[in-house]
């Protein structure tokens, strides 16, 4: 159960962002993550609230993108969908293949809100 | 680059923050912000600087991860052994509770610094930074840091290594690598260990462990040993020979040597 630790990175890179944005609170946050990150969406998802309570996060919501499993294949010259227990290229099935996609944890975007967005 | 306007988005996140992409305003007409850092960009931050102290010192530093009681303080104990005349080792045991193994490794006469982690299932860079205070650098050929037991979460954290040594027990399944494929793609070095085992066993082919770790597109060594027969360890042995000559090769020519794999941050963000 290491998203917590996640999310607490996390919220600590959104409020270090709105002090530098000048944002009052946290509306929406938008993480990119696939399955070879090693973190669980779901579980992300769940510990967000916990760590997100008592910050100006608290109540925003967390959108996540699942990141697709892409490899390429240096032998075929190929890119093809994989699982993330077998990146073998479809098209030739070498196993030497490079991961395109599928490893991100990444912040994509934040949506803050500013006092005079009260007004 | 910059964080803020956007200039650092990847092709595949554009539709996001094109204008009138779902996320560029919002009705109420909120302010968003695009980023693209990872989100252990700080935990990155703090692994980039353990490797440079590494370094500076001409440290080595591996990163040994396993599931619980796969041999990897046996395996430490038969490698000081073996290797404790010509290399100046040190230890950093990372569990949850206890100072069981670091004392194990001391009795060796080896320095052992014993983080303690409470309830967290993996140790991070910043857990290994405050061990290194505990260290003096200058007396150290090369630094083993045993990871918590685990599968699982010690995969997603930089630590500052160099390499990264999955071990995997023959009383384990030969399938793991493909159920934890976080943790085996990362690897660098997969031991498999406590082979004295493998005439008593029916249910684990190495090669069969090896195809599994191939499907990962991981063409990393799998050597296999036993911390009770010295003479099983004799490639190990020579892997780490080549891996300080290598590392020394690299700080000689100001590079710096990493895991094959790296967090997603550190290419993202320049840290690699």
């Amino acid at each position: 159960m290491h998203e917590l630790s996640v999310c607490q990175a996390l919220i600590a890179q959104l409020e270090e962002l709105a002090h530098r944005e000048m944002a009052q609170r946290v509306e929406r946050v938008l993480v990119g993550v696939g399955p070879l990150s090693g973190v669980e969406p779901q579980l992300l998802q769940r510990a967000y609230p916990l760590a997100a309570a008592g910050t100006l996060a608290q109540d925003s919501e967390l959108a996540i993108e699942d990141r697709p499993v892409r490899v390429h294949c240096p032998q075929c010259g190929e890119d093809s969908d994989a699982s993330a227990s077998r990146l073998l290229c479809a098209h030739c099935g070498n196993w030497r293949t490079s991961l395109l996609s599928g490893d991100e944890l990444i912040l994509i975007q934040v949506e803050f809100i500013r006092e005079k967005d009260y007004v | 680059m910059c964080d803020t306007c956007g200039c650092n988005v990847t092709h595949g996140n554009q539709h996001l923050i094109a204008a009138g992409g779902k996320l560029q305003k919002t009705g109420q007409g909120n302010e968003a912000v695009s980023v693209l850092k990872s989100l252990l960009s700080e935990n990155d931050h703090a692994a980039a600087h353990n490797r440079q102290h590494f370094d500076s010192h001409g440290v080595l530093a591996l990163n040994l991860m396993s599931s619980p009681g796969s041999g990897k303080t046996a395996l430490l104990e038969a490698t000081i052994d073996a290797l404790g005349n010509r290399y100046r080792i040190a230890v950093v045991e990372g569990d949850l509770e206890t100072e069981n193994d670091a004392e194990r490794i001391r009795r060796r006469g080896v320095q052992a610094v014993q983080i303690t982690t409470g309830t967290a299932c993996h140790l991070d860079a910043h857990m290994v930074h405050t061990a290194l205070h505990q260290l003096n650098l200058d007396d150290i050929d090369i630094l083993f840091i045993e990871n918590v037991g685990n599968l699982v979460c010690p995969a997603s954290f930089d630590l500052g290594q160099h390499r990264n040594i999955t071990l995997l027990s023959v009383t384990e399944g030969d399938d793991k690598p493909s159920k934890y494929p976080v943790m085996f793609r990362a690897a660098d070095l997969v031991a498999l260990t406590k082979v004295d085992l493998l005439p008593v066993l029916d249910d684990f082919d190495p090669d069969r462990a090896s195809g599994n770790l191939r499907a990962l597109a991981n063409a990393a060594p799998v050597l296999e040993m036993s911390a009770r027969q010295p003479e099983t360890l004799r490639a190990w042995l020579q892997w780490l020979d080549d891996e300080v000559q290598h590392h020394h090769t690299h700080c000689e020519n100001g590079e710096t040597l990493r895991p094959r794999i790296q967090p997603d941050g550190a290419h993202l963000h320049g840290l690699a």
